[in-house]
């Protein structure tokens, strides 16, 4: 007992105050039953296309195994220009406003850690990735909640951007295409909030990894708005266009002065991304296009047919835009989004991740990730319509 | 129905044709009646030929079989060229498949099955090789599947994810 009070007190009261991610204890009641069917995963269900592990093998081969430049080799970043540059209509010179890291989460924490000191407000747009307040916390920083609702397709509005502005708001954080609702914005949506942003003279932290999922439309970068470069971090990554998430590659995108303040965080911590993941994205950037566009098809095929089914066994759902989740409400139930999701697992074996883990406004909904084969949402979907059978 | 989302449904069907029409109607935004109709429609058209399964029969134990390809030389005739020799080699039943081929030292690529290689022998000495037009032939046995039809036969990628991820 003695010993595990000392252990405790080594760590950092900002470590300790951290709370465990509700995913997680999800994650280990699931994975002790046999036979679940898992819409809880955020991951692709495809295995990174071949011609991207066959560039990583044959770096291998000719023995590309030393670090490259802190911020990433040169010819990736040049890639990365061109792609971000065509598909969305940023631009950002690769030597100095390109940074290569250990996956979007890592350009996640060292954008916060540059810019935040202590005590400064982030606002959060809720419900968010759940990494984003621990990391907010760890950089000294406070996170500040702005909620959005499956009424407004979770799009955040003008009226709750100032409503929690402060002093000492320093910066705004989201994910949009958003996980876990889908929600998308609109170029036309993203400036109604423009003229709060440089009132209130905030920094802008867009993560954009799901930036090629979008359905029926192409994604808006906020940063490609007029203005807005200059005071927008640009988070993406592999992990989820080009099935790539093990690979651990992920990049951002800022002005030089604030792009130097980041690099001096990776170069004393990560040092550089992993040699062979860079030639790995080298190959996705460069022929990888057809590969995530069969992917794209396959996942709004897929989610016509899960939001089609949630409606027909009486869950409301809104339709998701983007990324490959859907987020239908359970509040119909009369249970909570951990007892729903709870009972689902216990009784039909449906493993679902409960709405509030991703922050208190998305109580009364389940993430389901519908990037699974449509055999396994089918059987999904009859389990749960046997459920609401069983609870109507 | 449009040509792209016609081109999306039979792109499901060739990737599993027992596919319902009120899934596929689902998947790509259309009522089941106007997938079902667009079925029949190109069913009528010829561009659905055939829903056919894909068996790995190596995996039935009792099924024996010789699959074999055969490199075939042909002297082409006036008028009808290679087409006369390869529609009549594509009469035979155990002849699965039969390409005109470029840039090779021979001109018809034939896939065979037969049950024993000595069927497959038979056949091509005795009804292949006697053709008019056949100058010579040589033949391969396919010792293994490993790729049909953009199916890999063996190991299949599973899912390896876990059941619960951020």
């Amino acid at each position: 007992m003695s010993t595990q009070v000392k252990v405790k007190n080594r760590l950092s009261s900002t470590v300790q105050s951290l709370k465990p991610s509700g995913i997680r204890r999800f994650f280990d009641l699931a994975a002790s039953m046999e036979g679940v069917i898992s819409l809880g995963v955020g991951e692709p269900d495809f295995v990174t296309p071949w011609r991207m592990r066959e560039a990583s093998i044959s770096s291998l081969e000719r023995g590309h195994t030393a670090y490259t430049s802190n911020a990433g080799m040169l010819p990736l970043r040049v890639e990365i220009q061109k792609y971000l540059e065509e598909r969305f209509s940023v631009s950002y010179h690769p030597e100095t406003e390109i940074l290569v890291t250990v996956g979007a989460s890592e350009a996640i924490d060292i954008a916060l850690r540059a810019i935040l000191d202590p005590g400064d407000e982030v606002l959060v747009v809720e419900p968010c990735y759940v990494s984003y307040e621990p990391v907010i916390r760890l950089a000294g920083g406070v996170p500040v909640f702005l909620k959005t609702t499956m009424e407004n397709q979770f799009k955040l509005t003008p009226q709750e951007l100032e409503s929690h502005i402060t002093a000492r708001t320093k910066a705004i954080i989201f994910c949009y295409p958003n996980n876990p609702t889908g929600g998308t914005m609109t170029a036309e949506e993203w400036k109604t909030l423009l003229p709060i942003i440089e009132k209130h003279d905030l920094m802008v932290i867009s993560d954009e990894i799901y930036a090629e999922l979008t359905y029926g439309r192409m994604h808006d970068s906020i940063a490609a708005l007029p203005g807005m470069k200059d005071r927008t971090i640009l988070i993406s990554g592999f992990s989820k266009a080009f099935a790539m998430t093990g690979w651990r590659l992920g990049y951002v995108c800022a002005s030089p002065d604030l792009l130097a303040g980041m690099l001096k965080i990776h170069q004393y911590t990560m040092l550089c991304a992993p040699t062979m993941a860079q030639m790995a994205a080298l190959e996705a950037l460069r022929h990888g296009r057809s590969d995530m566009e069969r992917m794209i098809e396959s996942y709004r095929q897929r989610r016509n047919y899960v939001v089609d089914g949630f409606r027909q066994i009486g869950l409301t759902c809104h339709e998701p835009d983007g990324a490959f989740y859907a987020f239908p409400s359970v509040a119909s139930t009369g249970l909570s989004s951990s007892e729903f999701a709870e009972k689902l697992l216990m009784e039909e074996k449906v493993a679902v991740v409960p709405g509030d883990v991703f922050g208190e406004s998305g109580q009364g909904h389940i993430r389901c990730s519908y990037a699974t084969s449509i055999e396994q949402l089918k059987k999904a979907l009859e389990r749960m319509e046997r459920l609401m059978g069983r609870m109507s | 129905m449009d040509r792209l989302k016609q081109r999306e449904l039979l792109h499901l069907l060739e990737e599993d044709s027992r596919m319902s029409a009120e899934q596929i109607g689902k998947m790509i935004g259309e009522p089941t009646e106007v997938v079902e109709q667009t079925i029949t429609a190109l069913e009528a058209e010829k561009v659905i030929v055939k829903y056919p399964a894909l068996v790995n029969w190596e995996r039935v134990d009792d099924h024996p079989y010789v699959n074999a390809m055969i490199d075939v030389k042909v002297t082409p005739k006036r008028d009808v060229g290679f087409d006369e020799v390869a529609e009549r080699i594509c009469r035979f039943p155990e002849v699965k498949a039969v390409y005109l081929m470029s840039g090779a030292s021979y001109d018809l690529s034939i896939i065979l099955e037969g049950k024993t290689m000595k069927e497959v022998a038979t056949f091509v000495s005795q009804k292949l090789s006697t053709l008019d037009s056949v100058v010579s032939t040589a033949t391969h046995f396919i010792l293994k599947r490993y790729k049909h039809d953009g199916i890999e036969l063996e190991d299949r990628d599973e899912d390896h994810r876990m059941v619960v991820t951020p």
